[in-house]
């Protein structure tokens, strides 16, 4: 399939390339909406106990991409964040450092440079975040700002407008040209299912994103309710699954919205093991996108540790 | 009175369309309410039931995929041809004891029976069906479909049992073989001659005459055989006849002979099954 | 990468209460049986759960006679809005007494909790509470102005489903003013005893419901007794066929609910997932000890290999053991015998030359186990493509036009549901219309509710249970 090029300029080639895209993306295997759904809430019923519970809440901790993106946000509570990212309980040496740190473009220098050495990743969204409105150059600008401050992973979110519209090649020629713009970056696409009106959809987005060279694939900006969901999740992570088997290559997942308590994180967690598989595992595959999610994490693992129910009053408000 | 020579009916089986003898070379006497010979009927053998069901289910796909307003049609087609022939089947009936008003009478109520049955092919399923309210996002229908091949052992009321029993079987996209009255089995093969100039498929109706006690149990065991019609059969035959049919489960019905006042919806439920179709509510 | 193992989750058997022994429930009151007792067994561990009653025929008939006597005396002539408060009564108590019904019913019968507690012992509840509404209302259920109760109703359930079957068999019959006489079956006697206690909390008369254990002999007594008026059977279609034959030249009615042998047909449009997901649960769902179970997967031949490697990769995920733990898919086969038949049919299968596959699965070293398991390069003529296994094994066939693969699904003597997966809508239709069954699912599977009737063409039985069709069988029409 040919689509890359001049996304100004409109060719013969293109053309043809945006019927072959379409015809693609809708010759995917449909998905039933209720069937979908049934499957994620019979993976919610799951019970996780005592140590797999133990394990899962660790695990769970390591995928958190601990998000800030408020209009208020500053320098300091950027670098509180940072702390809490590399120690999210003081107190307990044991309980790992989340997977990486998510913020404006503007506090990625900050992010950074609380973070130097500890191994926790500086995620920046980019590309006209939250709605994606504004002209290609400015997206890759954006872009190229973040990874010039040091960002080692870049979220972008796609032209939902132009995705319903059917103009799937502009998204797919936008995504190929901020790709390039991240460099040695990582990149998530946002697909902000919440907009994307119907599973079919979402399946096809998570296509179109991969095949334009999306590292990871993710539910949502967090601005738009709803942000992550089960069956929304399930069918990007049959998606990721179904990618790598037919081009090798793997692509990883991150909800993010929504998720506050543990038992929503093991949940995820759960979709992942047994849709994907254990491959997807592990934070270079798997995140949570979220933040009031971690001290509810933190709370149940002193439960476990201790026996005793513990209160938010033990954890940090960052 | 014209010195002329009659020409008379030679009364054959009606299998698949068309007009054999038995293929045993059987017949046997029918006379009238007095005993006088009238005419000699075919006497069906095993064989020939096997070839009525044989008969029977090639022509079941085809009628019941026809439309129900198709099926309303063929059948009113038929109250259309019987009307013209009610002279004949008033001197038909006439012969097995009835007075000629009472054969009249019996005829008409016939027709109109007929009538009365063929408007039910496109309704039944609206009366028999549901749109089940359950409880998740599921679409949920349930529709009437004909059981397969009815046998149907027909009672000795000449004309109006007969209608009685057929046209409810087939109005629903059942297809029959029918065993006629044995003593009053002449106004079955006119009937037959009937069906055979109605647009009627050939199959659909299979009637075959002879003795009932011969050919029942046959059609009783017969494994490609859906239902069965009791309504003809004297009592003290059922429980054998039964024991038969529940070797492959057939639907067995029984019910009263008697044809005056509403016949309403039993006989048409009792060769009906109850599809039930699930699907999901989503986008 | 990261093993992530689910701990055991067990449910707790401290609310389940069972007694040593049981007697029968004959007019409201536990007797002793004068057959020989038998016992019940929990499947997952062979223990021995409880002794139980076993009825003679002196016994069935002290039970039909209890139940003549409250239909003549209390039930048959009650106004059908009292009925239905006992029938609200009796859902509500379910509801109550939920958790014990669902432990219990997987302590006797083997199927994961899960199932017990999200879908037997709810539509449990529902059955009765759906039935109950009708009571008052059987006027205008089409069946004339004042339908007319059948009697005494005899019922014989099987052991796939203890509690569900005795729902669906006692709702309706006393909604419509009958009384019942009903036997478990003798490997799973312990919900239906417990149901009784439940009727007596709920004050219904005595001698409406009665709960007679004991194994076949018992069931034939009960169908034979001349105080009968309608039988309602189901499970296997032998020994339906052999009521029929007691029946024959009686009064009595009767209802059927026999074997199937469905065809899940997989088109090559389906949504896959789902479609996998719809065969994992049409064959694997309570162990396939189920009567609809797709235990044919018929597969558009153009998607074949693909559905089968999402299918293994999917049965790979499915766990097999404690049917108590809250995370298992697949529980203990319910009997030794069972077993026999499933490991009997399996074995032929591999005789006939069909390929056989299972996830690699560890299996519990004490009670009755079955691995999930595929046979693929199966013919119509295999004896694992025409007899009812009615175990955790697959058949698989494939098709190449749709007409193809109605005729091979129609190509059987059962009728009892079929499965279609499209996500053309006409196709839908068109399948649905053609497939000679009483239960279609298109794009699911295995879905019951009280409010859709549920049954069989062919040799799959009679008579339909669910909705307002159900109510003919118990009315006098």
């Amino acid at each position: 399939m040919r689509v890359f090029g001049d996304a100004w300029g409109v060719s013969t080639e293109t053309l043809i390339g945006a019927a072959e895209l379409r015809a693609f993306l809708h010759g995917l295997p449909g998905v039933d909406q209720v069937g979908a759904e049934e499957r994620a809430a019979r993976l919610a019923s799951r019970s996780i106990k005592t140590s797999a519970k133990a394990e899962a809440i660790d695990l769970a901790i390591s995928m958190v991409d601990l998000t800030t993106l408020e209009g208020a946000d500053t320098a300091g509570k950027v670098r509180a964040l940072c702390a809490k990212a590399v120690h999210p309980d003081p107190s307990d040496p044991s309980v790992p450092k989340v997977a990486a740190v998510c913020v404006y473009p503007d506090m990625v220098e900050t992010a950074v440079a609380a973070l130097a050495g500890s191994g926790v990743g500086v995620a920046s969204v980019a590309t006209a975040f939250p709605s994606g409105r504004a002209p290609l150059e400015a997206k890759l600008a954006d872009t190229r700002a973040a990874v010039a401050a040091g960002a080692s992973e870049i979220d972008m979110v796609i032209d939902r407008g132009a995705f319903l519209s059917g103009d799937v090649v502009k998204v797919f020629e936008e995504t190929v040209a901020v790709k390039q713009a991240c460099g040695d970056a990582h990149l998530k696409v946002i697909l902000e299912t919440g907009e994307l009106a119907t599973l079919d959809n979402v399946r096809r987005a998570s296509w179109l994103a991969m095949r334009a060279g999306a590292d990871f694939i993710k539910t949502s900006t967090g601005k738009i309710s709803p942000a992550a969901t089960l069956p929304v999740t399930l069918v990007m992570l049959e998606a990721v699954r179904d990618y790598r088997a037919a081009t090798g290559r793997q692509v990883g997942v991150k909800p993010a919205g929504g998720i506050r308590t543990t038992k929503d994180a093991i949940k995820y967690l759960v979709l992942v093991n047994e849709t994907a598989g254990p491959d997807w595992l592990s934070p270079a595959w798997f995140r949570l996108g979220a933040s009031s999610v971690l001290n509810d994490l933190l709370m149940q693992r002193r439960k476990l540790s201790t026996g005793v129910y513990s209160g938010p009053d033990y954890f940090t408000l960052d | 009175m014209s010195d002329r020579l009659a020409v008379r009916k030679t009364y054959k089986l009606y299998i698949a369309g068309a007009f054999p003898r038995s293929e045993s070379g059987r017949s046997y006497p029918v006379t009238d309410g007095k005993g006088r010979f009238v005419a000699n009927a075919a006497h069906a053998s095993r064989k020939d039931a096997r070839d009525a069901v044989t008969a029977a289910r090639k022509a079941f796909p085809g009628w019941a995929g026809r439309t129900g307003y198709n099926r309303a049609q063929i059948l009113y087609r038929i109250a259309e041809m019987l009307e013209g022939r009610r002279d004949q089947f008033t001197a038909e009936v006439r012969h097995t004891g009835a007075s000629k008003a009472q054969a009249a009478a019996e005829v008409d109520a016939a027709i109109d029976r007929w009538v009365w049955y063929a408007g039910w092919a496109d309704k039944i399923t609206a009366v028999a069906g549901a749109a089940n309210p359950v409880a998740g996002p599921y679409f949920n229908f349930s529709t009437p479909e004909p059981t397969g091949v009815v046998a149907v052992i027909a009672p000795d009321s000449p004309l109006l049992g007969l209608v009685s029993v057929v046209a409810p079987a087939i109005v629903t996209g059942n297809t029959t073989v029918v065993v006629a009255s044995e003593p009053a089995p002449l106004t079955a093969i006119t009937l037959a001659e009937v069906l055979a100039t109605s647009d009627l498929p050939a199959g659909v109706v299979n009637i075959l005459t002879g003795h009932r006690t011969e050919l029942t149990p046959w059609l009783a065991s017969h494994m490609d055989v859906n239902a069965i019609d009791l309504t003809g059969v004297p009592d003290g035959d059922v429980p054998a006849l039964e024991d038969k049919a529940a070797e492959n489960l057939k639907r067995v019905f029984r019910a009263s002979d008697d044809w005056a006042g509403d016949p309403g919806t039993a006989r048409m439920t009792a060769f009906l099954e109850v599809k039930t179709v699930w699907h999901p509510v989503g986008v | 990468m990261t093993v992530f193992e689910y701990a055991p989750a067990p449910e707790s058997r401290s609310v389940v209460d069972i007694r040593g022994s049981y007697g029968l429930f004959i007019d409201g009151e536990f007797t002793d049986g004068h057959g020989e007792p038998f016992k019940t067994i929990n499947p997952a561990d062979e223990s021995v759960l409880a002794d139980i009653a076993c009825a003679d025929e002196a016994d069935v008939d002290r039970a039909v006679k209890a139940a003549r006597a409250a239909y003549e005396r209390v039930w048959g002539a009650m106004p059908g809005a009292e009925r239905g408060k006992y029938l609200y009564r009796i859902a509500r108590i379910i509801q109550e007494r939920s958790r014990e019904l669902a432990v219990l019913e997987s302590i006797d019968n083997g199927k994961p909790i899960r199932e017990s507690r999200d879908v037997d012992v709810p539509l449990v509840a529902a059955w009765f509470f759906y039935y109950a509404g009708w009571a008052d209302k059987l006027g205008h259920a089409g069946f004339g102005p004042h339908p007319q109760p059948v009697g005494v109703a005899g019922q014989v359930i099987p052991w796939n489903f203890p509690l569900l079957m005795l729902a669906w068999k006692i709702a309706p019959a006393l909604a419509c003013g009958n009384t019942v006489v009903l036997k478990p079956a003798e490997t799973t006697p312990l919900t239906a005893l417990l149901f009784a206690d439940i009727c007596r909390q709920a004050d219904l008369p005595p001698g409406v419901v009665n709960i007679i254990t004991g194994a076949g002999d018992t069931g034939r007594a009960l169908v034979a007794h001349p105080g009968i008026d309608k039988v309602a059977f189901t499970g296997s279609t032998d020994v339906g066929r052999q009521i029929a034959r007691t029946l024959a030249g009686t009064s009595k009615k009767l209802t059927l609910e026999l074997g199937g042998k469905a065809a899940n047909i997989v088109y090559a449009d389906a949504a896959l997932d789902q479609a996998v997901e719809g065969i994992v649960n049409g064959i694997f769902f309570n162990q396939g000890h189920v009567c609809c179970a797709g235990s044919r997967l018929l597969v558009q031949e153009s998607v074949a290999e693909e559905v089968l490697e999402r299918l293994k990769a999917r049965m790979a995920t499915l766990r097999v053991g404690d049917p108590l733990d809250k995370n298992t898919d697949i529980g203990a086969i319910n009997s030794a015998a069972q077993l026999d038949k499933i490991r009997e049919l399996s074995a032929s299968g591999e005789q006939e030359g069909a390929d056989r596959w299972s996830p690699p699965c560890r299996l519990p070293d004490r009670g009755f186990w079955f691995a999930p398991t595929l046979f693929t390069g199966v013919a119509q003529s295999h004896r694992i493509a025409r007899e009812e296994i009615f175990g955790p094994v697959l058949s698989v066939l494939t098709f190449r036009t749709p007409e193809e693969a109605v005729t091979k699904a129609n190509n059987t003597p059962y009728g009892l549901s079929a499965g279609i997966w499209t996500e053309k809508g006409s196709q839908i239709l068109w399948t649905a219309q053609h497939l000679r069954a009483g239960v279609v699912w298109a794009n699911t599977f295995n879905k019951f509710d009280p409010a859709s009737p549920f049954g069989g063409y062919k040799e799959s039985g009679y008579g339909r249970e669910g909705g307002r069709h159900g109510l003919e069988a118990y009315l006098n029409v």
